[in-house]
């Protein structure tokens, strides 16, 4: 197609000033949201929004990044990247959510874990390893939305899903394309080659059966963007509902076992 | 042909010709001396960093280990330039198929699952192939009731074959849930270096965390942080001991004691003490 962007384009539309991030899908998806707080071991983290509120008529748990407006809440939310009291927040509350048999919706969106002295200090990869564990061990389904820029392991500690989806313009990698580039090539300024190496966009992911959704942007408000994307989330949720917990797990680890599989 | 050239073109010899100059204070020093010092440079007690198969050597007992999956080669999943050509130069440079070697071996006279990474193959990067290999390790001894024994070394996720490597995280994690689940033991050894994808996944999900003295742990590459941060790191930062000292591994563990410690806390574990003494039959008469 002639207005087909290239894959460095969308890293740029996902990372975007303009584009809204977890906490415009919580607001305008989920009626009656009440916003939880805190890890119970630290902190909290601006950079995971959380709660419960309905979905039309079903009670969740939703879970989502937020990079902030203004200036000052932007650093607030240090732009974004969860610290390693975000993600124990996360688990936290969908632990809660599986004692209250709620299902669980994640936003994706952010450049990856909080980077920094402090996050280390407080455990940042056994933050991220713990998430990916218990997920695949919470008995209620688990809805992944990647919206902005799924940066590696700090997007997948909300990733671990039944059903993966991403909006069109968003993307899910590794690795950034600029620390791809100066690794490779020892030149950030070849981002654009490495995202297209890197096959980020929701199409490939789609083609290579990673995300189960794509949600057409091309044309659309984010009104309309978020409208489409609840109708899918409430088909899937009614579907994943069905199952008995046993298969809903055993559904889980299959999508993840599956991926990278070798014949014999 | 004499005896001597027989046995030298067998390779014989190699352990004793063969050398390796230690990185830390550049003193070269004999392959057999070396391994018969646990990959320790008796010159400067630097642990030099160690082979998947030098891993395993040092802690199984002798003639037990049974290596899995030794074939499994990766392909190129998302057709990343150049990525063919570096596969098959890392598997010249090592003679090894992928960043980790996985089995079954006894140690202490305990049935386990092993894995050992190796940093020599493309920095012990994890594929989909390491992905596979210790997600099937995991499920073979989810079905015979094994305890893992792990030991990691890592750049993290392999970019080159892109957010397949990312989702091997999700899927070993998926393993190792079920084991843990069904109520097995798994021991990590963290060595230098562990970081990346592989500390925010299996090498922190272990029941028990052991690590070498001052190897590198962590998420984020130190250059990394200093350029995002503009913050100074503190001294020893990220290291084993600085690990300890936050509460994220259990232990440090000399690499010559380690099979002792493992081997006994595999006993505690795995079997019931042998004991005659006084304290646990008064315990028992209770």
């Amino acid at each position: 197609m002639l207005n087909e962007k290239t894959p460095y384009e969308r890293v740029q539309a996902a990372r975007s000033n303009s584009r809204p991030m977890g906490g415009y899908y919580i607001n305008r998806m989920i009626d009656s949201f009440i916003e939880l707080h805190g890890d119970r071991r630290f902190g909290d983290d601006g950079a995971i929004v959380a709660g419960v509120g309905y979905l039309d008529e079903i009670p969740v748990t939703v879970i989502g990044m937020e990079r902030g407006d203004s200036i000052e809440d932007r650093m607030k939310r240090h732009f974004g990247s969860p610290a390693p009291e975000g993600y124990r927040k996360a688990l936290r509350l969908m632990k809660q959510a599986e004692k209250f048999n709620r299902p669980i919706i994640c936003f994706i969106g952010s450049a990856g874990a909080y980077c920094g002295i402090d996050a280390e200090k407080r455990g940042q990869g056994e933050a991220i390893a713990e998430n990916l564990m218990e997920m695949m061990g919470i008995k209620v389904p688990i809805i992944s939305v990647v919206v902005g820029e799924g940066g590696s392991g700090g997007a997948l500690a909300l990733g671990v899903c039944d059903t993966a989806i991403m909006l069109e313009n968003s993307v899910y990698s590794v690795i950034s394309p600029e620390g791809c580039a100066s690794i490779l090539w020892k030149d950030s300024s070849r981002a654009p080659d490495a995202a297209e190496a890197l096959k980020i966009t929701a199409d490939d992911l789609y083609k290579f059966g990673i995300v189960e959704h794509v949600v057409d942007e091309e044309g659309r408000t984010y009104e309309e963007i978020c409208s489409s994307l609840k109708r899918i989330i409430k088909d899937d949720l009614n579907e994943k509902l069905r199952l008995s917990p046993r298969d809903l797990l055993n559904h889980r680890y299959n999508k993840f076992r599956k991926i990278g599989r070798v014949a014999e | 042909m004499k005896v001597k050239d027989v046995l030298s073109s067998l390779g014989f010899f190699d352990h004793f010709t063969e050398k390796r100059t230690c990185k830390k204070c550049g003193t070269e020093e004999n392959y057999a001396i070396l391994r018969a010092n646990n990959m320790i440079c008796p010159h400067c007690n630097t642990y030099m960093r160690m082979t998947a198969e030098e891993r395993i050597g040092l802690v199984v007992d002798a003639d037990t280990f049974k290596e899995t999956d030794a074939g499994l080669e990766s392909g190129n999943p998302i057709d990343f330039p150049d990525y063919a050509i570096k596969l098959k130069r890392a598997k010249k440079a090592t003679s090894q198929n992928e960043a980790v070697m996985c089995g079954t071996a006894k140690i202490g006279g305990n049935k386990c699952a092993v894995f050992a990474m190796d940093s020599t193959f493309m920095m012990g990067s994890m594929g989909s192939i390491v992905g596979e290999k210790i997600t099937r390790l995991f499920e073979k001894a989810i079905t015979e009731n094994l305890p893992v024994i792990g030991f990691t070394t890592s750049g993290g996720a392999r970019m080159q074959e892109g957010i397949f490597s990312l989702m091997q995280m999700a899927k070993i994690s998926g393993a190792v849930k079920r084991h843990s689940d069904a109520g097995n033991l798994y021991i990590t050894v963290l060595t230098d270096p562990t970081t990346g994808g592989v500390t925010a996944s299996f090498a922190m999900q272990g029941d028990i965390l052991i690590s070498e003295p001052k190897a590198l742990i962590g998420f984020a590459g130190q250059r990394v942080i200093e350029q995002t941060t503009g913050e100074k790191l503190p001294k020893g930062f990220q290291r084993a001991e600085f690990m300890l000292e936050h509460g994220f591994i259990d232990m440090i563990e000399e690499r010559g004691r380690l099979k002792y410690t493992l081997t006994t806390l595999l006993n505690i574990h795995c079997k019931k003490k042998k004991n005659t003494d006084e304290r646990s039959r008064m315990k028992n008469a209770e």
